[in-house]
């Protein structure tokens, strides 16, 4: 048996260089003859470009080079492109404006680059770009995604009311249908807000032309580095893709906003060619990344839920209007589509279901996936309207949940939008989250809370989520542009030892243990034995990156698909060195034998040979060495309940978690202290939106939220211990791992347990975030209510 | 231009900087000290954290010319003769981190709590937390490796009395 195989709570490889100060993040590299880059960026949210007088800042010490937008024309370079082609329910494309690397003509939100100063030193950079003069003619913009429509203002002057497109999904007449004869119908208007990712580590490149080979290299904060590569060769045209080489080294954090192909990373790129061959680097600041980061959620619903009159759901109708600010960002499109309304059933059997979207332009930062994206939305429109429903038909909320789950023996499941659920089991997860949450006697603790004058509250929340989206045949014919498989290479060397290369990124999800766990296991190796490379164009295969909790299910298959095939020609080299019929030998921690005999030889002997070819099959390949591609044949679902438990203090509006337990089935798991690791951050960027973090822009498009003075970020001191279990979970059968994405679950099922827990405390439903000053409102407002009757 | 000189890890180090240059850039910059890492710029999120004169400090917060003179410990420099120092180990012991951003001065912070609360509760742990940000572990195991922390350093002082 392999010590540290599949199952093991292993401590991480990566840990050593982390808490020694050893990491090394793209703002670590420095190169000799580094220049530096400053951005300038419009002041306006919404203004034409009447001039840019570049000698004010040439002349300044230091500056080597002042590039603006029509530096980038000329040089041709492409613009910005969205991967994801949605079309309109009449069948139309997505309307979209051009999205320059700098901008041109006009500038569109606070923050879209303008024109970038090249410097000796970033200082220098920094002061020329202070002395560069831009005329703006400035114009009125349209901020509000409830006025994008008929603002009168146009983002972009191709794109009338700024409509990107107007889609739908699901069977309209049958929900009609089932709206008529239903006996009650539960209607809420919501809204998810709009969040700001906030990696801690600000994002950052570093460009660098060689002359001599004529090649580019970009160190950058990526999730994806060959997507950052296919896009900034064959849409921006930087460079062919074989003299494009982009690293993307430890990154710290991601969560979705370093998936995206920005301005900043081609313009450094391009730059260093421009003051030829140069190192040039760029670091955010905070307050920048705060208004070029891509934002996450920020959408505005109605939906309606039919009932019959035994509380059996019968349809559920939705619209939501979503804002992609002012540019199409990568991905952007496929979020509130592909990725939202396809969740829409939830964990429940209704049986008709029809949404439709409408996706604005404003004048604000671009607004792209965020951990969960799609889903924590779809999760929460869900999960609060449950839990309203149940109360206006006086059902428990976790009593109506289970007499509409899909029951465990009906998988696998076709939902009425779109996806299959291959496995589940909604009651396994509910049950045990309310017996660790001792459900059955709350209102004691209630009742303990009275005493002290506290209000207490408790929600739940069952989320379904799909990770790994595939297969890469139906994500494209509905519109995305690329594949969504993955690739592995798994490489022995002479003495035993295996390097591990994936197309996949860690920036914190621990892939270089879990991986290396799931390699030692297959192998029969010692997991300290085994490498894991990644994040390097010119060292790892082709690959798609890490984003929608995709690397184990897919990468890791991937992986293990390489394995397979080591030790299939790792049979054909034993069966030669023990003289037996290849059909005879079998593989085994590590050893192949054969059968029922006690000949055996290690996978490090067969390795060795199979590099010291001196007795060896004939016509078989020297080396020991697999590469392998899965597409895989369907999502992974994760599904759970989490139960929220909250105290409110009716003085102050102040809200404490007193008690938070997430119950997840992530279907079979390879590493759980990771796993777990995973689940307590996606819960506290949960909390934090539905407590406290919330993008505010005023009417003029200036963000008020712009730093972390203004921007409420979790902090330790308001988060409680939280109580997460993997149960034994219904192993997924898209790989053959049996695994789910772990990664975003925690930030979306959990917004709606904490909403739904502040509900039941005060009575009446506060919007996110549920600042005090929003909770001590609603609950004056109940009072006033009260006294008045 | 001004020289400052300081005591950093151990070492007698000194450098030419800008006046407005900041404690963070010196040791990042002049030093190539990139452990200490830079997550915002007012002083929020705690990812600098250093030691001066061995009370825990936010290094952007600090000019260089400010520790001239004083002895700075970063984290390179807290582990000793190879062995890592009990936080740290507690760190990696406990998943008390993902991408290792804010790691360092996580770190940096926790160590300084226990020297001088040396068995603080949860609830001193999180108020302590209080000035740096994480976004990756909800917390959740940074306190739990601090109070692994403490538990060992506790253990490790009652065993040499």
């Amino acid at each position: 048996m392999v010590e540290k195989g599949i199952g093991v709570r292993v401590v991480r490889k990566e840990d050593q260089r982390f808490v020694t100060g050893k990491g090394r993040y793209t703002d670590d590299i420095n190169q000799p003859g580094q220049a530096y880059a400053y951005f300038v960026r419009s002041p306006h949210a919404h203004a034409r470009i009447v001039s840019i007088d570049k000698a004010s800042a040439e002349s300044m010490p230091g500056v080597l080079a002042v590039l603006t937008g029509e530096d980038c024309a000329a040089d041709g370079l492409g613009n910005n492109v969205c991967g994801w082609l949605v079309k309109s329910k009449d069948g139309s494309p997505m309307k979209m404006g051009p999205h320059p690397l700098l901008a041109q003509g006009k500038v569109r939100y606070v923050g879209d680059p303008v024109a970038v100063i090249v410097a000796d030193t970033y200082q220098q950079a920094k002061d020329a770009g202070e002395a560069l003069e831009v005329e703006y003619d400035v114009l009125e913009p349209v901020v509000s995604l409830a006025d994008a429509h008929d603002a009168g203002v146009l983002v972009h002057d191709e794109v009338p009311n700024n409509l990107v497109y107007d889609w739908e999904l699901g069977d309209k007449a049958a929900v009609d249908a089932a709206f008529a004869k239903a006996a009650h119908v539960s209607r809420i208007d919501l809204v998810n807000n709009r969040l700001v990712p906030n990696a801690m580590e600000p994002r950052a490149a570093v460009g660098h032309y060689d002359p001599g080979s004529d090649s580019f290299t970009c160190y950058v904060t990526s999730q994806n580095p060959h997507v950052h590569r296919l896009v900034m060769s064959a849409f921006i045209g930087i460079a062919p893709e074989h003299k494009l080489r982009v690293v993307a080294p430890d990154v710290g954090g991601g969560f979705g906003s370093k998936i995206f192909i920005y301005s900043e990373e081609c313009v450094v790129t391009w730059a260093s060619k421009k003051i030829g061959g140069r190192p040039v680097k760029w670091t955010a600041e905070r307050g920048e990344a705060f208004i070029s980061d891509a934002h996450g959620r920020d959408h505005i619903t109605h939906a309606e839920l039919a009932l019959d009159a035994e509380g059996n759901c019968l349809a559920l109708r939705v619209n939501t209007k979503a804002n992609l600010g002012a540019y199409m960002s990568t991905f952007s499109s496929s979020i509130p589509t592909y990725l939202y309304a396809t969740l829409l059933a939830g964990q429940y059997k209704t049986p008709a279901i029809y949404a439709d979207v409408q996706a604005y332009y404003t004048n604000t930062v671009p607004v792209d996936a965020y951990r969960g994206a799609g889903r924590p939305e779809a999760s929460f429109l869900l999960e609060v309207l449950m839990d309203q429903a149940a109360r206006e038909i006086g059902m428990d909320p976790a009593e109506f949940r289970r007499k509409n789950f899909i029951p465990k023996d009906a998988f696998p499941y076709q939902t009425p939008v779109a996806l299959v659920y291959d496995v589940g089991n909604y009651e396994a997860t509910l049950d045990e989250a309310l017996r660790l949450a001792d459900y059955k006697n709350f209102p004691a603790r209630r009742a303990e809370s009275e005493r002290r004058g506290k209000l207490r509250g408790i929600g739940i929340s069952c989320y379904i989520e799909a990770c790994g989206i595939a297969p890469s045949s139906v994500v494209g014919s509905l519109g995305a542009g690329v594949g969504l498989w993955e690739s592995a290479k798994v490489r022995f060397t002479h003495t035993g030892k295996v390097q591990v290369f994936t197309g996949t990124h860690t920036h914190g999800q621990g892939h270089e243990t879990t991986f290396a766990q799931v390699v030692a296991d297959k192998l029969g190796v010692p997991y300290e034995d085994v490498e894991v490379i990644h994040g390097d164009t010119d060292k790892t295969p082709v690959g798609m990156g890490t984003y929608g909790s995709r690397s184990l299910a897919v990468g890791g298959e991937a992986l293990v698909k390489a394995c397979n095939k080591i030790v299939e020609k790792g049979k054909k080299i034993a069966a030669h060195m023990l003289e037996a019929a290849e059909a005879d030998i079998e593989f085994k921690n590590g050893q192949f034998s054969v059968a029922g005999t006690d000949k055996s030889v290690s996978m490090a002997q067969v390795a060795f040979t199979a590099y010291v070819p001196h007795n060896y099959p004939q016509g078989l390949e020297p080396g020991l060495e697999e590469s392998a591609f899965f597409d895989p044949p369907n999502f992974t679902y994760p599904a759970g309940t989490y139960v929220c438990e909250v105290e409110v203090d009716p003085a102050t509006g102040v809200v404490q978690i007193v008690r938070f337990v997430a119950v997840d089935d992530f279907g079979n798991v390879v590493n759980p202290m990771i796993v777990e690791g995973q689940v307590h951050g996606g819960l506290a960027q949960g909390i934090g939106q539905a407590l406290l973090e919330g993008a505010v822009y005023d009417e003029g498009g200036q963000l008020l939220t712009g730093s972390y003075m203004d921007y409420g970020m979790p902090r330790a001191d308001m988060l409680p211990d939280f109580e997460v279990v993997t149960v034994s979970g219904t192993a997924c059968t898209a790989n053959s791992l049996g695994v789910k994405g772990c990664g975003e679950a925690g930030a979306i099922g959990s917004p709606p347990a904490v909403i739904n827990a502040i509900t039941d405390a005060i009575g009446v439903r506060v919007e996110m975030p549920a600042t005090p000053e929003k909770v001590w409102r609603a609950i004056q407002s109940t009072r006033l209510a009260r006294a008045a009757e | 231009m001004v020289t400052v000189s300081m005591t950093v890890n151990g070492k007698q180090v000194s450098g030419e900087v800008e006046p407005r240059t900041l404690l963070v850039e010196f040791l990042r910059y002049n030093l190539g000290l990139t452990g200490t890492h830079v997550g915002c710029d007012t002083s929020q999120c705690g990812c600098c954290v250093v030691h001066v004169d061995g009370d825990s400090v936010k290094s952007c917060t600090m000019l260089a010319v400010q520790a001239d003179g004083s002895s700075v410990t970063t984290i390179e420099g807290l582990a000793q003769g190879g062995k890592l120092h009990p936080v740290q180990e507690a760190f990696r012991e406990n998943h008390g981190l993902q991408c290792g951003f804010c790691t360092p001065g996580m770190i940096m912070s926790a160590a300084d709590l226990l020297q001088k609360n040396p068995s603080p509760t949860e609830h001193e742990v999180r108020e302590w937390l209080e000035g740096n940000l994480c976004r990756c572990t909800g917390y959740h195991n940074i306190v739990k490796s601090i109070l692994a922390a403490a538990a060992t350093m506790q253990g490790a002082a009652r065993a040499a009395e």
